[in-house]
């Protein structure tokens, strides 16, 4: 099962990011190989929809599972159409390793 | 003919099935019936303190409607309030938003989509969760 978490950097050492489509940087964390795998976020700075645009990226790579601190109403709409499992993380001092760790357990 | 009135979105229900008014004499039942829409108008619009073009995205529909809503739900509260009347919460048009679940031992909200049937938190794999649609 594939797991997006949103980054503020790349490493796994970095703060977790609470904005979704604006998240500067995404955590591909696959766990049938255990891999964690970094990418930049290109549509950062679009003037707007940019949720929905990363939505579209994330099924093309297949991805089940969404972490982020909260999702736009469009994004919300679109990864509820393609089954893909949101889940909102108030805390915001959490490295994306924490939060890896938490969830294999 | 008019056209299918569209679901309108509730992100929870009220958490009361009705108010009713005390020291009065009259023993009449009937009621005023407030929907679950017209309950999460003024909840967006005056406890959210949201203008009526957000409060009406989130309910799906258009602002001009998101307002006549509002306008109906605080005509039915002053009715109630005036005519020391019970009010009672029904369904109405309303839908709600999403399956949505919440883990007791880390705060994490999350939807379990289709075809995906655990019934544990995905951030925690802790099994006590509870539904926020209750």
């Amino acid at each position: 099962m594939k797991t997006i978490i949103t980054s503020s950097g790349k490493g796994e050492d970095q703060l977790f990011d609470l904005r979704f489509g604006r998240a500067a940087w995404f955590c591909l964390y696959d766990d049938t190989t255990d891999l964690m795998d970094f990418f930049e976020n290109k549509h950062i700075d679009a003037p707007s929809g940019a949720g929905a645009k990363v939505v579209e990226e994330l099924i093309e790579m297949g991805v089940n599972k969404v972490i982020s601190g909260d999702f736009g109403p469009k994004a919300k709409d679109l990864l509820e159409k393609f089954n893909i499992q949101m889940v909102i993380l108030k805390d915001d001092h959490k490295s994306i390793k924490e939060i890896v760790e938490n969830f294999k357990s | 003919m008019p056209r299918k009135t569209r679901l309108r979105k509730v992100v929870e229900p009220p958490r009361f099935k009705g108010y009713r008014p005390f020291g009065v004499n009259a023993k009449n039942k009937d009621g005023i019936d407030l929907h679950y829409e017209e309950y999460e108008a003024i909840k967006l619009a005056d406890y959210d303190l949201m203008n009526h073009k957000e409060a009406a995205e989130i309910m799906g529909v258009s602002r001009p409607t998101f307002a006549r809503i509002y306008e109906s739900a605080r005509r039915k509260i002053a009715q109630a309030l005036v005519e020391t009347k019970n009010i009672n919460t029904v369904y109405g048009n309303a839908i709600m938003d999403k399956d949505w679940f919440v883990c007791n031992k880390c705060h994490a909200r999350f939807n379990i989509p289709k075809g995906m049937d655990s019934e544990k938190c995905p951030a925690c794999n802790s099994i006590n969760i509870e539904s926020l649609n209750k």
